[in-house]
């Protein structure tokens, strides 16, 4: 059955208990840098996660949603991922996106996925599968990835800087065109074949994950 | 070669090769080495003698607006060969509209050794390149990639410059990484991608005694990192403020990285 909004706002859900919220997506490493200041360099810094991470995981996920085979997937997103913390972060989230979604919306796809990969596949894969086995099209999942994206950021920004939440979301909200052109290039990405998906990705993510890794005392778990 | 009054239709189509073979007596022969239009492939001396040699040397100003320049280079199984450049490669503005091209075409047959060492790219003020580098290895083969870009000159903004970095070893997939950098490209300048930095750069490492993931990650600094891939093979990612400062980290990791 094809489902339609209020499905992806389930799955969108900050609150939908796959483990996101624990994590910053590089935003406390850069806050500790003096990259993220405020609202003006939170909303650049999401608009570069968004276009070079965002991208790629956006085009994961819609792939992941249009049945493309979830292990060459997995493997795509190993290559696009130099970063070995980010590689581990990846896996752990995708660990606990795949125990919501297969309460939430059981399914052989999901099933099969985490008898393959018992330590976890990439999220925005398991994020994919899980559109997928909810009804929702690779758009929907390409959405969702996308605003995950920046919506981790931007949240975790309030409790690092003391960050108005109003302007947090603002941010958010002043990114929404972006959102949809991400979301719109990986869906049609998401058409071709594995090794033609984006592969956009960000030094500084890389960089700073690593370093972020190696911190003794940390906020966040990346 | 083109002919200067074709080139504000069509640019420069250029195309070199290179193959590197055993040469039966312990060494590397060099069977094929063909340049034209914008470079020269000469054969140099290395200082090993075991391996070839060959130097990228620019013959005239390219890539510009328009132009599609292709290099392939194939190191036959058992082969050994370093390839470097004389000079950093400007991309310049065309009298088209059209992106430049630079693809690059690397295939490493087993237990071959490829250097491929180039100058960097500087990204000049208004030019538009698109950078594509693939790399297929055979199981066994090894590989030392360097590919540093420098956004503009002293005192000037970047042109735009995407480029894609692809390696399969064995088959599979082992890194696909694409930057997009300078007007048009959103968010390239801030906190998540480049944070004011000029020269971004990258090292790779390939080596199948590498195994899988066997080596911890390492900090070079603030801005540079060395990380194990997924596959046989290890990743030293860079940016600087300036390409010199840039090749002073990549240096550094070279030393530890490989032989």
């Amino acid at each position: 059955m094809r489902a339609g909004a209020a499905t992806l706002l389930v799955l969108a859900d900050g609150r939908f208990p796959a483990g996101g919220h624990a994590h910053s997506s590089g935003a406390e490493a850069a806050v500790k840098a003096g990259r993220i200041r405020d609202a003006a360099s939170l909303h650049r810094f999401c608009a570069g996660r968004l276009h070079t991470a965002g991208l790629t995981a956006a085009a994961l996920a819609a792939a992941a949603a249009a049945g493309t085979d979830p292990l060459a997937l997995d493997e795509a997103a190993d290559a696009r991922t130099s970063s070995p913390a980010l590689r581990r972060t990846a896996r752990r989230l995708g660990r606990q996106m795949m125990r919501a979604a297969r309460a939430t919306w059981p399914g052989p796809g999901l099933d099969a996925l985490a008898a393959a990969r018992p330590k976890g596949a990439h999220q925005p894969v398991v994020l994919g599968l899980a559109a997928r086995s909810a009804g929702l099209t690779p758009l929907d999942a390409a959405h969702a990835a996308a605003y995950e994206n920046v919506s981790g950021p931007a949240t975790a920004v309030v409790r690092l800087l003391g960050l108005d939440p109003f302007d947090a979301t603002a941010v958010l909200a002043r990114l929404a065109p972006d959102m949809e052109e991400v979301a719109r290039r990986a869906e049609e990405a998401a058409r071709g074949p594995v090794e033609d998906l984006p592969a956009a990705s960000a030094p500084l993510l890389e960089i700073t994950a690593e370093q972020h890794a190696a911190w003794p005392v940390r906020l966040f778990a990346s | 070669m083109t002919t200067a009054t074709a080139l504000p239709v069509t640019g420069v189509r250029a195309h070199a090769r290179i193959t590197a073979a055993p040469d039966g007596r312990g060494g590397t022969a060099l069977p094929l080495r063909s340049g034209e239009g914008p470079f020269a492939v000469r054969r140099t001396r290395s200082a090993d003698p075991s391996r070839a040699r060959v130097t990228l040397v620019g013959a005239m100003s390219a890539p510009l607006g328009g132009d599609r320049l292709a290099i392939e280079t194939r190191v036959r199984a058992g082969a050994a060969l370093r390839v470097d450049g004389s000079a950093a490669t400007l991309a310049l503005p065309g009298r088209t509209a059209d992106p430049a091209h630079w693809d690059v075409w690397l295939q490493v047959g087993e237990g071959g050794l490829l250097h491929w060492l180039p100058e960097p790219l500087i990204s000049v003020c208004g030019s538009e390149l698109r950078q594509r580098i693939r790399a297929e290895l055979a199981p066994g083969a090894r590989l030392v990639l360097r590919d540093e870009q420098v956004l503009g000159r002293a005192g000037e903004g970047p042109g735009r410059l995407t480029s894609r970095l692809t390696v399969r070893y064995a088959g599979r997939p082992l890194l696909d990484q694409q930057l997009d950098f300078g007007p048009g490209a959103p968010g390239w300048d801030d906190g998540a991608v480049l944070g004011g930095h000029r020269a971004v750069g990258q090292l790779l490492v390939v080596d199948p005694g590498l195994g899988d993931e066997p080596e911890q990650s390492r900090l070079l600094g603030e801005t540079a990192a060395v990380t194990p891939l997924a596959g046989p093979g290890v990743l030293v990612t860079a940016v600087a403020q300036d390409a010199l400062r840039l090749r002073r980290v990549l240096d550094e990791a070279l030393t530890f990285t490989s032989w």
